[in-house]
């Protein structure tokens, strides 16, 4: 027996070791450090939105009173009358400030309020011409810049001409807090409106509406054809060259670039068939299509994973194929599908590209009357305020990122739950 | 509305015959032994009564309104024959709107042709009249016929269970058809405008151009002008933001994948899996508003930061160049568009390196090899096809990714190498071509088409190529 010990080769095998060991480390940390990297990247991108999007929920409002002067209203025509300023110099009396001639004063100060209370008071005086001659109360929000201010993102110490405000803007600001009259509270107008030019006034409530009609449309369709479609492919085609180029067609149409199925919808629905542009009916039918591939997958596979003794049970006790799988198969496939399909309108629900080729980036002031009027979604709608010039839409449009992803989670959250409580393992 | 109107009488007169029907089963059931359920019987009236009336409905909904358009347009009136084709489209888009009582355009016909406008909208009314007409006499007729064709027949020995299995199965096939027309609508309707584009700029100008300028062809008199319609600097664009993507994605998504299947637990799995999940499910519109206004600004800062370093040094030119960077470099979509990748090629490699089959590995360790060792000479040699493939699935991803590029890659079309330059991309171009106020007919909204079939041809070569791939792979292991 040689003595192992005293081999130079042992102590090369033992270094050749430890350099493998090393190795094998090094791998290891190489597949944690990816998987820190991607992780990472979802925790900032994550909290780049919350911190760009969060001070949305809350706003400042302001509580002025203007004396309606008999004086200086038009009865006879009481749309052309600028109420905005006759409220801007009611500011400017409160705060004691004396308006200069040009109405510089006056203009500085109408930059401050939202030209919401021009339109309050013309409804006022609409509803009782009455309270002409009277002072009045009204709670307004302020503009999107004075907002930003309050917030804290228009800071004094930039150089005048580098804000939006004047010096004299934020004293008066100031003073306007310290007195009491601006307060700040939860932004239900985010909720409640629609987009619009004034950004202190845009809301996501049409773009909500308009999501939701589209998704409509798109699962009204692309569900039971998808489901039905995956049916026939599974249970009933023969197997042979159809299925097989069928089956080819739909995996390729599942990685066709969704910009594609815009063009398709551009020439087939709006030019062809003289669809509506920019409405939820034409968005929803392109989004059916795009989405139809992927819910046929998703449901191939859940019907795959029933066992065949199910219907071979089925079968044997006397039931007919079409039987079987409406009355066995399916219904064992249900949850499946279920989430299949919820996780592929999820992913239509942020589909963009498609929607700008049929003309959704019109802009699109309040709610949509019907299926076929034009109409705004959030993601569209995300896109249009990022490309907007004022600071202040771009806090809305992270604010708009949080109400879709807070969409998208709940669907994926309900499929994820789906799966977990009701798919089977055979 | 009064199609509605149809509609919901049709479903109402369906559902009373099925009731009809099933009755009737029932009611002679009594005597002899029925070869279905009641209810198939029912189903099987309903289904002739509604499904061909319906058919009717919807075939008019769809294609009448165009069919009476052309049938108006057929004979053009003296008036409008001269007309410029886009006014002359609005013609016949004011008579359709007349007839309709719709508000018309703004333009001011002269007297002669407003005659013919009124005579035009008097035909278009008339045909809208008399085809809504023809169409609800025709469907009621159509689901009347159905139900007194069908309801003499009832009788014990109708097989109308597999009556009505036959009509299900073809209700499936038609489903499935879909799926194929999807296709086919896609390539028609592409090769259909980009034929409109290709008879104005020729195929070969499009495709091996060097000069990307569309907006020459707002000009009347430059509308062919030579060059002006080169797509080369916007597939280089293309080209090197995808490379930049997949040099972020491919690494990381590969590795992140290795390790959810050779290294990681159970439980770690159960919770990275999902993570991964919601990066992937993350809109593609908010990958560009990070790279917009988070990753772009970031990059800037660090690379004017670096240049502001280098300036007035040895080095100053590339500290001058650095100083200049801009938002809108490549760099800031690709890397972007890398992260989206990342859990598209993890999941997809997971699922490929899970089909290697244990008995390879078990293999490996039974040899003394360590897990990393075995993961780099028997695993990723065995998966490689099949790696391939997912890369190749993820540059066809890449190449069609519209949002991040729309919002953070530049708009000038030039051909470089350096991932700090802006470039454009052809699906940023066209976006861009889509959404202006051209005229449809225009050679630069046609361009989009061109570079919409380019397009598709180059994802759907990678595509096929890739699930071919993938799919031997599988076949291999299975």
């Amino acid at each position: 027996m040689t003595d192992a010990r005293n081999l130079p080769s042992r102590d090369l095998s033992e270094k050749r070791l430890k350099q493998r060991h090393a190795a094998e480390a090094r791998f290891k940390l190489y597949g944690q450090l990816a998987i820190v990297i991607a992780l990472g990247f979802l925790v900032v991108l994550l909290a780049r939105v919350v911190q760009q999007g969060y001070t949305v929920f809350w706003t400042h409002s302001i509580t002025t009173s203007v004396y309606l002067d008999p004086a200086r209203i038009d009865r006879a025509d009481l749309e052309g009358n600028n109420f905005d300023y006759l409220a801007a110099q009611n500011l400017l009396k409160r705060l004691k400030v004396q308006d200069d001639a040009l109405g510089l004063a006056s203009g500085e100060a109408m930059d401050l309020v939202s030209r919401d209370l021009g339109y309050r008071i013309l409804g006022a005086i609409k509803d009782d011409p009455k309270v002409i001659g009277t002072t009045l109360t009204f709670t307004v929000p302020v503009k999107a810049n004075a907002d930003l201010y309050y917030k804290g993102e228009i800071e004094r110490s930039t150089p005048e001409t580098d804000r939006k405000l004047s010096n004299r803007q934020l004293d008066w600001l100031d003073r306007l807090e310290a007195e009491g009259l601006v307060r700040s509270h939860f932004n239900s107008d985010f909720f409640t409106n629609s987009d619009s030019t004034e950004p202190e006034q845009a809301g996501v409530l049409g773009a909500v509406v308009g999501s939701a009609l589209m998704l409509l449309v798109a699962a009204f369709i692309a569900v039971p054809v998808g489901v039905l479609a995956a049916v026939w492919l599974e249970e009933f085609a023969p197997r042979g060259r159809l299925s097989g180029f069928i089956e080819v067609n739909i995996n390729n149409l599942a990685a066709v670039p969704s910009i594609v199925y815009g063009l398709l919808g551009l020439v087939l629905f709006i030019n062809w068939l003289g669809f509506p542009r920019s409405a939820p009916l034409t968005g929803g039918l392109v989004l059916a299509l795009m989405s139809l591939p992927t819910i046929i997958i998703a449901t191939r596979a859940a019907l795959k994973a029933v066992p065949p003794s199910i219907r071979e049970a089925a079968l044997g006790m006397g039931a007919s194929r079409t039987q079987t799988v409406f009355h066995h198969v399916l219904p064992q496939a249900a949850p499946g599908v279920m989430t299949g399909i919820i996780l592929s309108l999820a992913h239509a629900l942020g589909e963009t590209a498609p929607l700008l080729m049929i003309g959704m980036v019109a802009f699109t002031p309040g709610l949509p009357e019907s299926l076929a009027s034009a109409a705004s979604v959030l993601p569209v709608q995300v896109f249009i305020w990022e490309n907007a010039a004022e600071a202040a839409f771009h806090e809305r449009t992270a604010g708009a990122i949080i109400v879709l992803l807070v969409f998208m989670i709940l669907m994926n959250a309900t499929a994820v739950i789906l799966r977990r409580r009701f798919e089977k393992r055979w | 509305m009064s199609f509605t109107l149809a509609f919901a009488l049709l479903l109402a007169f369906s559902v009373g015959v099925w009731w009809l029907g099933r009755r009737r089963a029932s009611a002679l059931a009594g005597g002899e032994r029925l070869h279905s359920l009641p209810g198939y019987y029912g189903t099987w009236v309903a289904l002739w009564t509604g499904i061909p009336a319906a058919l009717i409905l919807l075939l008019f909904l769809t294609a009448g309104p165009r069919l009476g358009e052309a049938l108006i347009a057929a004979d053009p009136p003296a008036a409008v024959a001269s007309l410029p084709s886009e006014t002359a489209q609005a013609f016949w888009n004011d008579a359709q709107s007349l007839a309709r009582g719709e508000p018309t355009t703004a333009i001011q016909w002269t007297p002669e042709q407003r005659a013919a406008l009124e005579q035009k909208a008097e035909q278009a009314r008339q045909y809208n009249g008399f085809s809504a007409f023809a169409a609800l006499a025709l469907a009621g007729v159509l689901a009347l016929g159905g139900f007194l064709l069908a309801w003499p027949r009832i009788s014990p020995t109708l097989r109308a269970r597999n009556q009505v299995e036959g009509w299900i199965n073809i209700a499936l096939m038609a489903c499935s058809a879909i799926a194929v027309l999807t296709t086919i609508g896609i390539v028609a309707s592409l090769l259909y405008e980009a034929m409109r584009f290709f008879a104005s700029v020729p195929p070969l100008d499009f495709l091996f151009g060097l000069q990307w300028q569309p907006q020459i062809a707002m000009r009347e008199d430059q509308v062919a002008a030579k060059g002006a319609f080169g797509a080369v600097p916007l597939f280089a664009g293309t080209f090197l933001v995808m490379i930049v993507a997949m040099c972020v994605a491919a690494p990381v998504g590969l590795f992140c994948a290795i390790y959810l299947s050779e290294y990681a637990g159970r439980t770690t799995r159960g919770v990275i899996k999902p993570l991964l999940e919601i990066l992937a499910g993350v809109p593609t519109v908010v990958y560009g508003f990070f790279a917009a206004l988070t990753v772009g600004p970031l990059f800037r800062g660090f690379f004017n930061w670096i240049g502001s370093w280098l300036a007035e040094g040895p080095l100053d030119p590339l500290g001058q160049y650095l100083m200049a960077v801009q938002n809108e470099m490549a760099l800031t979509a690709g890397v972007v568009m890398g992260i989206m990748l990342i859990p598209y090629i993890s999941s997809l490699s997971d699922d490929i390196i899970n089909a290697v089959p244990q008995s390879l590995r078990d293999g490996s360790y039974a040899m003394g090899a360590t897990k990393s060792e075995t993961v780099k000479r028997v695993i990723l040699p065995a998966a490689l096809p099949g790696v391939m493939g997912a890369m190749l699935l993820a540059i066809s991803r890449a190449v069609g990714e519209t949002m991040i590029v729309t919002m953070a890659a530049g708009s000038q079309a030039r051909i470089t190498a350096n991932p700090l330059d802006s470039v454009t991309t052809v699906t940023r171009q066209m976006v861009e071509l889509l959404t202006g106020d051209q005229e449809f007919d225009s050679p630069r909204t046609l361009a989009a088409f061109g570079l919409g079939l380019t397009l598709f041809g180059v994802t759907l070569v990678l595509n096929i190529i890739a699930l071919r791939i993938v799919q031997k792979y599988r076949q291999a292991y299975d």
